[in-house]
């Protein structure tokens, strides 16, 4: 009573708390979560061995060719994947834009398949997208083989769905009237688009993609770890053999490259606006 | 500036077609016919999804630890996160802001994935090592995000508390907490969303959640079940997605 008489929000908070500790309970359980395992002597022996060897790195010739190499075919993998999801990206966002639709200017010829081919293609950009890189790659190691191709064909993937979404988008956010008045006058989608729209729509365009291409930078390090190539790949296998100064120097290889990468679009997606 | 977009886009293409040859990639071979019939065997051995009871009373299981993963990770997070916020605001003075900060600017470079790899060697295999990874790369997001917020309220009621002669806890807790917490909440949701889908995916490494059930039925060569593991995890992120809505709506907005 006390309590309530000082703070009288001081009671619902109290029970607000007990209520989501609660709830929280079971999960506590089901994450088997007992941070005391960290601590027992075999676990804390392997980690402290292993921590320990991260200092100093690894900075042999050899290790560091390597290094240079993955880090190499990591950027590669990127680029190369999110070209090629610009290049299933374009041409479903063609498809997809209302305002390069024909079908929506009047009746017409071909307006029923006009207006029903959007359906299908926009069900299989959600597909494509909300099934993240990683499981992709996953999936396509299986069916590719270790390497980079695997990682190629999930960023290619994944990212032709969120692309090809986001240009549909810019094409329809801007000033649609010129496409428009080019479709009406009978002009083709592509002319519509190429005269009416990518003039004004191009920044947008290339700066997301460029700030895709920093995504795929930093996602194509992870997808190495279910072996598709790249930084991730070594550092997987370095992780495996507990050898802490590999592991080290290729975290800070890392660091260096998302780093990079960030700068890079930074200073491109500005000189944009 | 029309020309620096053309002129990127000729540039970009340029470091695609030399990437595609670094990598010695043979796209022409996806495409032969051969490859094409070994991809599309591959993609109809997973239909029809395994929707035995068994399994799926296995995939509930899976599910259920994925999002208690997720929960706990980001709980833990939100708590050391809004602990490491006071120090990198700048609220316990400039050494203890830039050690603060540091540490927050390393939990959150070292990426999830790499944090469960690293947990699954120190905690073993299991969920607890995905919590754990998840707890320590959202502390440092979530810390950092805390602090902004710190730093942009104004400090005016704590300010009138502490003049008027409350304790500084008092004065933070009823002149600086009830400005903050909405924002602090619509954070900490933002990062559950994203965190339920890195839970999924941890798994990989072996750090529990349905993640770990992908990665067991795909080198098994069990398709079928793989596939209802991906609808699974594409499930509940749509629910969690919709919560988050639902809670934003309610509580912040």
């Amino acid at each position: 009573m006390l309590l309530a008489e000082r703070d009288p929000a001081a009671l619902p908070r109290l029970a607000l708390t007990i209520i989501v500790l609660f709830l929280l309970w079971p999960a506590l359980n089901l994450t088997e979560f007992n941070p005391a395992v960290l601590f027992e002597t075999n676990n804390r022996k392997i980690m402290g061995q292993f921590l320990s060897s991260f200092f100093p790195l690894n900075l042999s010739p050899d290790f560091l060719k390597l290094v240079w190499k993955s880090t190499l075919e990591t950027l590669a993998l990127a680029t190369a994947g999110t070209a090629l999801a610009m290049f299933i990206a374009f041409p479903a966002a063609l498809m997809l834009a209302r305002s390069l639709s024909i079908s929506s200017i009047g009746p017409g010829p071909g307006r029923l398949i006009g207006q029903f081919i959007r359906i299908p293609v926009r069900w299989i950009l959600i597909v494509l997208r909300s099934i993240p890189e990683i499981v992709w790659a996953l999936l396509f190691v299986r069916a590719v083989g270790l390497g980079p191709a695997a990682g190629v064909l999930a960023i290619a993937i994944t990212y032709s769905g969120m692309l090809g979404k986001v240009y549909s988008e810019i094409l329809e956010s801007g000033d649609t009237r010129p496409a428009r008045a080019l479709l009406e006058t009978g002009s083709g989608r592509l002319a519509a688009f190429s005269y009416g729209i990518l003039p004004g729509a191009l920044h947008e365009l290339v700066s997301y993609s460029v700030y895709r291409w920093e995504c795929a930078v930093r996602a194509s390090v992870i997808m190495g770890f279910v072996g598709a190539g790249g930084l991730g790949q070594l550092m997987e296998l370095s992780m495996r053999m507990l050898s802490g100064g590999e592991v080290s120097t290729i975290l800070l290889t890392f660091l260096l490259l998302v780093l990079l990468a960030d700068a890079v679009s930074a200073i491109l997606r500005k000189a944009l606006e | 500036m029309r020309p620096l977009s053309t002129l990127l886009s000729i540039v970009f293409l340029a470091l695609a077609a030399l990437s595609v040859q670094y990598l010695s990639l043979d796209l022409m071979r996806f495409f032969a016919p051969d490859s094409l019939k070994q991809m599309l065997a591959y993609i109809v051995s997973f239909f029809p999804p395994d929707l035995s009871s068994e399994y799926l009373s296995r995939i509930a299981q899976g599910t259920v630890e994925t999002l208690a993963i997720s929960d706990i990770g980001n709980g833990l997070a939100a708590i050391f996160g809004l602990l490491l916020a006071l120090p990198a605001a700048g609220r316990l003075g400039p050494v203890l802001r830039a050690i603060a900060r540091f540490f927050l600017n390393f939990l959150r470079s070292v990426p999830e994935l790499v944090w469960a790899a690293i947990m699954v060697l120190a905690a073993g295999l299991g969920p607890l090592a995905g919590t754990l990874a998840l707890a320590a790369h959202t502390t440092g997001v979530l810390g950092r995000l805390f602090g902004e917020t710190l730093e942009n309220t104004p400090p005016e009621p704590a300010l009138a508390l502490l003049h008027s002669g409350s304790p500084r806890m008092a004065a933070f807790m009823y002149g600086t907490f009830p400005g903050i917490f909405p924002q602090l909440i619509a954070y900490t949701l933002y990062r559950w969303e994203n965190n339920i889908r890195m839970a999924t995916i941890l798994g990989f490494v072996g750090a529990g959640g349905l993640g770990q059930m992908l990665y067991f039925s795909l080198s098994l060569f069990q398709q079928q079940q793989a596939f209802t593991v991906i609808l699974a995890m594409l499930f509940l992120v749509a629910i969690v997605d919709a919560i988050s809505a639902w809670l934003r709506g309610r509580y912040i907005e």
